[in-house]
């Protein structure tokens, strides 16, 4: 009971005195909590998928009421906006070179006569496809208006797919990504830092110091990760309450869960903070294996786009980031409202993590050759 | 040899040395461009593949298992039959279903009447793949019922309808590939500019290296001008590796030419290096210059440039701060010499704009630098 008391005390003054580092200086103090605060706004708006705002450009020449009719309905969405009415068809290449309209809606002068004699008219749709992820967005609004146009000529469809989604019912994208960014966002600095921890220490020399201190390598190693996981959570907690309070994204799981969920993934991520601190010899190198660690784990984790999307060896390399599944199991209990059965996999990989980077982190401080 | 050369010379070994030094720092010069090539080229990609979709026919008829027939076989969706609904939300529940098309019990007969009705439900939290479902799923659908109703109009006279036909200029297969490439070379440059100087400057004041300089002749400009060139070398292979990997392993087209592209790169080069020597010079602290470099750069770079998100659907304040990075001017000019192919206007404009940061940049680390003790 006594040791366990002395061995408790001791990690708390290492708690401590890291802590008091980080927190001390208000330049360092600013640096860790100001940046999850202002990237949660920042991105919360500027990283959206969604069709706001789509100029385009007519080239009319039918010029009956049908376009006319057909145009007031593209016009009236409030996403598209007409900057270019152009005479022929020569225009259209400098419109849409000069990135002035995102689509150009091509008439023909054949339009009112093909729709009078029953047939098929053509809707001619070029697109811009520098971005061809914006472009098909805006070419699947317009056919969802010629659709809705067809109706009033009394082209009913003969089937009609009614489509629901759950979780997101307005298929919002600042509601897929924002829940992503709780355990991304935290994870660069906390990694980054955990990393440069010991490597500064090593750097001033104070590290050999630590080492003849009674304590044993894994009272450092807690001493050393919890503060780190305690930034790491504060993070977090900014990002979720901006996400949960300013922009209003409603949470349909349990805050435990959740919590439990960030804990481990940032557990896992400061073990491999910490490993990387052990091997390096300066904050130097220490901070140059760190970005070369985090990208691969930012790129390889579903933040843009899905994992499902990678090809098949990518998938499997997956495996071993545990930001792929931090950020799963957030968006997941977050949006879904899973429960520990829905997402009980998601611990498998971020424990296997913690559980191999810590203890090597443990062993390097000690038995690593300088 | 002029005295400025003399002294820009003997700096220039010194910092060359420290750089080849240090294995890490040619780990990220040269291998994080490789890593992330690789790694965004093939691993980021907005092109939906197999999504499994659980599919219920309510109904057996033969009309509701022509009209999903059309679903198999395509490389978007995957589809996986079900036998009842209870199934089906249990899978989604799981995540092992992106989505679930219902056929109703009564298809056959309201598709008699004219008026069929079928049921996608789809899992929102993914919104692109979620719309990809929606958008294939539906134009199955609206493929197979247009040709039954025409095969019944012919005999009653059609009604006259609008098709849309779309053509993606630049873009021609829709590969999100080809416009995330001269992306990820924008962002490669940034990284590599904000990794590998950020703690150049730092590092001496922390180690007191910067106050024995002081003492010597040398002069901040020549300082901060030996320590961006050979930076500039690892920079501009990185440059061309990538190029190489556009060309040969995405094959995505070079439509402009060579010296814009390089001339425009080089300059982005530039302005990168020189913000990680002005973060460096400017914190001073090698702890907090480098969690600013990863700050500064790589998400806003990401998230904020035009990279994946188009800045003509964000709100006007986000506009005008993506304004303000230098990586949105560089990613505007690189995708369109890329894509679309010389802009002779464009080039001037954005390349000014480049080279204005990358003078200001390297004014404010030479400050710095100046001669004086904190």
């Amino acid at each position: 009971m006594r040791a366990l008391v002395t061995y408790l005390v001791r990690v708390g003054f290492l708690c401590r005195k890291e802590l008091l580092m980080l927190l001390a200086d208000p330049q360092t103090r600013a640096m860790l909590f100001l940046p999850a605060l202002l990237q949660s706004l920042l991105f919360g708006y500027g990283a959206t998928y969604d069709l706001t705002n789509a100029p385009y450009a007519v080239l009319d020449l039918s010029r009956g009421a049908a376009s006319t009719a057909l145009l007031a309905r593209v016009d009236g969405t409030g996403v598209f906006h007409r900057v270019a009415t152009l005479r022929s068809a020569s225009g259209i290449a400098g419109v849409i070179d000069r990135g002035d309209a995102l689509l150009v809606l091509s008439i023909p002068g054949d339009f009112e006569a093909r729709l009078a004699a029953g047939s098929a008219a053509p809707l001619q749709v070029i697109l811009d496809g520098r971005n061809s992820t914006t472009a098909a967005a805006a070419a699947g609004y317009v056919g969802a208006i010629v659709t809705a146009y067809n109706q009033t000529l009394g082209a009913a469809p003969l089937i009609v797919v009614e489509r629901r989604a759950w979780y997101n019912p307005n298929l919002e994208s600042r509601w897929n990504l924002m829940p992503a960014l709780i355990g991304a966002l935290s994870m660069l600095q906390t990694l980054l830092l955990s990393a440069l921890s010991v490597a500064r220490e090593r750097e001033q020399g104070t590290f050999d110091q630590l080492l003849v201190t009674p304590l044993t390598p894994m009272q450092i190693l807690i001493g050393k990760a919890l503060p780190s996981i305690l930034v790491g959570l504060v993070q977090s907690t900014t990002i979720f309450l901006i996400i949960r309070f300013w922009f209003q994204i409603p949470m349909s799981g349990s805050v435990w869960l959740l919590y439990l969920g960030l804990f481990t993934f940032t557990g896992a991520a400061v073990g491999i903070g910490l490993s990387i601190s052990a091997l390096s010899v300066s904050m130097q190198q220490a901070m140059l294996y760190t970005f070369l660690t985090i990208m691969p784990l930012m790129l390889l984790s579903g933040l843009m786009s899905p994992v499902s999307n990678m090809p098949r060896v990518l998938q499997i390399v997956t495996y071993v980031n545990p930001l792929r599944f931090g950020m799963d199991l957030v968006r997941r209990v977050y949006l879904e409202g899973a429960g520990l059965r829905e997402v009980a996999f998601d611990f498998v990989p971020m424990l296997a993590v913690a559980g191999v980077t810590l203890p090597l982190a443990a062993w390097l401080f000690r038995n690593r050759l300088a | 040899m002029t005295p400025f050369m003399r002294r820009f010379v003997a700096l220039l070994r010194k910092e060359t040395r420290q750089l080849l030094r240090d294995r890490s720092n040619l780990a990220v010069g040269l291998l994080l461009p490789v890593v992330l090539i690789l790694l965004f080229g093939y691993g980021l990609s907005f092109d939906v593949r197999d999504a499994p979709v659980g599919i219920l026919l309510e109904d057996r008829s033969p009309d509701a298992r022509a009209v999903v027939a059309g679903l198999q076989g395509s490389p978007y969706i995957a589809p996986v039959w079900l036998t009842d609904m209870p199934e089906g939300v249990e899978r989604m529940r799981l995540g092992e279903i992106r989505g679930i098309l219902r056929v109703p019990i009564d298809f056959a007969r309201q598709l008699s009447a004219g008026h069929a009705q079928v049921q996608l439900v789809v899992n929102g939290v993914d919104t692109n793949t979620a719309a990809t479902i929606e958008s294939y799923v539906s134009g199955a659908i609206g493929i197979w019922a247009q040709r039954q109703a025409d095969r019944a109009g012919s005999a009653a006279g059609g009604v006259g309808r609008v098709v849309v036909v779309p053509r993606m200029w630049f873009n021609e297969a829709s590969s999100s590939t080809w416009y995330l490439v001269p992306g990820l070379m924008v962002l490669v440059l940034t990284l590599i500019g904000a990794f590998l100087t950020s703690l150049l400057i730092a590092r001496e004041w922390e180690r007191g290296t910067l106050e024995a300089l002081f003492v010597t002749p040398v002069r901040p400009l020549e300082m901060v001008l030996a320590k961006l060139a050979p930076y500039l070398v690892i920079g501009t292979i990185d440059l061309f590796v990538c190029l190489l990997a556009a060309h040969f392993l995405f094959e995505v087209p070079i439509r402009g030419s060579m010296l814009a592209i390089v001339v425009s790169s080089m300059l982005y080069l530039t302005v990168s290096l020189s913000l990680g020597l002005f973060i460096s010079g400017a914190m001073r602290s090698q702890f907090l210059a480098s969690q600013m470099a990863l700050l500064a750069s790589f998400m806003p770079a990401l998230m904020l440039s035009g990279f994946i998100f188009d800045l003509r659907n964000v709100p006007v304040v986000i506009q005008i701060i993506s304004q303000v990075l230098p990586a949105t001017h560089f990613m505007g000019l690189l995708k369109t010499l890329f894509l679309a192919g010389d802009n002779w206007a464009m080039f001037a404009r954005n390349c000014s704009i480049l080279a204005l940061y990358a003078l200001i940049l390297i004014a404010a680390s030479r400050r710095s630098l100046r001669k004086r003790l904190p």
